[in-house]
């Protein structure tokens, strides 16, 4: 298939269009929701949420008998929600850490509803099927109807973090400060995290509850990478979220039998494994590359420090000193042709004679200039 | 008591965490116009009680007063600058957008900061010599920088009462004189702050008023009536070893242990 069947396909073919669109929707809201639980160091939160999530599925389907994707929104929200409540009175009331907290409700609630989706399924009943989608998502059974949710839902959710965007920031970089200004920190937290645990919910239907955290860290992640800027950076993880999305669903519609959940998260993967490599200032490569530059002039540095001090041991100032000397005066930093030829080129040192070197009139003062008056501050 | 000299007064204040008091039935006046530090060993509740009479932590019992209403309703006479540990810098966000925060309290819900947030903002940068960082990404501040952004702030929320949480904790000599004269600024301006401090040397040369503190206040006023040996023992038990110098009563501490107070009120942090 080339491109332009794929663009085409993307456009006119009906479940295609409605996979992207969705994967899309969940790609922004998560991203963009995502952005607050990572700088907020509530990743694991995500995780928690969206497992608590599933007995709320299953128990609002087991109450109403319908499949509605409301109905089943509506009590995975609600499942998400008391979930992450009881995490945070269990910190704030027991002596349990937050990481234990959302352990415990993580597993007990994820428990409950593998218990509650295997005794749906031994029901004697037609219509049960289909819920253990949530586990693992599955996109390719996506409905307009089901998209037309989301993007409404998810909608509203990203109009409310535009209004409180003020309050928001406040929160999550300094609630204490925010508290003395007189704003309801706390009920500010629910709010957000309510926002939070729709745009998890939201995206179970497409990529499952088992792998829906990482629609919430990865893209935030791979944002911070690349912005100092709140504004930007929810805007570039809502993107990335987006782009996961609508590049996991077509590749998954290309090959066969490729589940469009998992794939989601491997493209995610993909971008945050780029961002942390390549981003500039804080990607690895780059700064490898500003680590290995400090090191070579702190060796040039050395370099011409001890010529400096072999220097002012000698009365004549173009008396040579072997390199070997110099080696051994820099046993362990290595480089010093290296940087022996780095100062010739900046005009500090000349060759004197066969591997015999000697600072420059002008390296003098350098040297001067760098060593001797830290050495009188110093003394 | 509604006297308008007295600009803070707490009364019966108790705090405790689980069964154990952190303070214990702390009275407090302070007058307009001082500049008053809160002296006491660690976990003496000095920076618990900065954030009991802000609200910030829940008291079991007592009155907090702001020129004689409840803080509730004087929140935009109130500056408050808490220490510099107790957030993320390496949230992505610049120096600038910081301190207008100072200004989200006046602004209220939903409203955001615009040019006059802007102007008063750097006005308030200015005065911490910190214009020039207006657009340096936080994460790249030293700790002193970092202290004067708090600061600014503080500045920015154009409060009549400050309170500062350790504001000379781990700050360079620079930043140190930059915050004394900034704090006499403030007092020569009418304004009233309250400084966690815990460098007893520096007491009588930076404040004129002080308050001794370990769970219970120990003594409270001019720095030259109450900043005395006695008072200090009882502060510090006999952790403290005193200089005599001539006329003025400096201390060090002496102790064990240095004297910080990160680990005292840690988990009262939500």
């Amino acid at each position: 298939m080339n491109l332009l069947d794929l663009l085409s396909s993307l456009f006119f073919d009906y479940t295609l269009r409605t996979v992207a669109l969705g994967s899309a929707t969940l790609g922004i809201l998560s991203g963009a929701l995502g952005t607050y639980a990572v700088l907020r160091k509530q990743s694991l939160l995500g995780d928690a949420i969206s497992h608590a999530a599933l007995p709320g599925i299953a128990l609002a389907f087991l109450l109403t008998g319908s499949k509605a994707p409301l109905v089943l929104i509506l009590g995975a929200v609600a499942a998400g929600w008391l979930g992450t409540l009881l995490v945070m009175s269990i910190v704030t009331t027991t002596r349990v850490k937050d990481d234990s907290a959302l352990g415990i409700v993580l597993a007990v609630f994820f428990g409950f509803g593998l218990v509650l989706l295997t005794f749906i399924q031994k029901k004697p009943n037609a219509a049960q099927a289909g819920l253990d989608k949530f586990l693992f998502g599955q996109a390719a059974a996506l409905l307009e109807r089901d998209v037309v949710t989301m993007a409404g839902l998810g909608a509203l959710v990203l109009v409310v973090v535009l209004i409180f965007w003020k309050e928001f920031k406040l929160l999550s970089f300094d609630p204490e400060f925010g508290a003395s200004l007189g704003f309801p920190m706390r009920a500010l937290d629910i709010l957000l995290i309510t926002l939070l645990v729709t745009a998890i919910v939201l995206g179970l239907q497409t990529v499952g509850v088992v792998l829906m955290s990482a629609m919430v860290v990865a893209p935030a992640a791979a944002a911070r990478q690349w912005t100092d800027r709140l504004g930007v950076m929810v805007g570039l993880s809502a993107l990335f979220g987006a782009l996961a999305g609508v590049s996991g669903a077509v590749i998954s519609s290309t090959t066969a039998r490729l589940p469009t959940g998992p794939t989601i998260v491997l493209c995610i993967t993909a971008i945050v494994a780029i961002s942390i490599t390549l981003a500039p200032n804080r990607g690895l490569v780059w700064r490898w590359v500003r680590h290995q530059r400090n090191r070579r002039r702190l060796r040039v540095e050395a370099v011409l420090g001890d010529l400096y001090a072999l220097a002012s041991q000698h009365d004549e100032p173009d008396h040579g000193h072997s390199i070997a000397v110099l080696r051994a005066m820099n046993r362990g930093r290595g480089g010093v042709t290296h940087s022996l030829e780095q100062l010739e080129e900046r005009g500090w040192a000349h060759q004197v004679g066969p591997d015999e070197w000697a600072l420059t009139p002008a390296g003098l003062a350098e040297a001067q200039r760098q060593f001797g008056r830290h050495r009188e501050a110093s003394a | 008591m509604n006297d308008e000299s007295r600009v803070i007064e707490v009364s019966d204040l108790t705090v405790a965490y689980r069964d154990k008091p952190v303070l214990w039935d702390i009275d407090l006046d302070v007058p307009s116009g001082v500049l008053m530090a809160i002296v006491g060993p660690n976990g003496a509740g000095k920076t618990t009680l900065i954030k009991a009479i802000l609200g910030l932590i829940r008291s079991a019992a007592g009155q907090v007063l702001i020129y004689g209403k409840p803080y509730s309703e004087q929140r935009r006479l109130v500056g408050y600058v808490p220490q510099r540990e107790s957030v993320d810098w390496d949230f992505p966000t610049n120096v600038l957008d910081v301190v207008m925060m100072g200004r989200y309290g006046h602004l209220g819900w939903v409203r955001r900061p615009g040019q006059d947030e802007r102007m008063l903002a750097l006005e308030a940068l200015d005065k911490v010599g910190m214009r020039p960082f207006a657009d340096r990404q936080i994460s790249q501040l030293s700790g002193g920088q970092q202290q004067r952004v708090f600061l600014a702030r503080a500045l920015a929320q154009d409060a009549q009462v400050y309170f500062m949480d350790e504001p000379f904790q781990g700050v360079d000599a620079t930043t140190e004189r930059a915050i004394v004269s900034l704090l006499q600024e403030l007092r020569a301006a009418g304004k009233t702050v309250v400084v966690v401090h815990h460098d007893l040397q520096t007491v009588p040369e930076y404040f004129d008023w002080v308050t001794l503190l370990n769970v219970r206040r120990i003594a409270s006023g001019p720095v030259n009536d109450v900043f005395t040996e006695e008072n200090l023992r009882l502060a510090y038990g006999g952790r403290v070893a005193f200089l005599r110098g001539n006329g003025g009563s400096g201390a060090h501490e002496n102790g064990p242990t240095p004297p910080e107070t990160y680990d005292e009120p840690a988990r009262f942090a939500q």
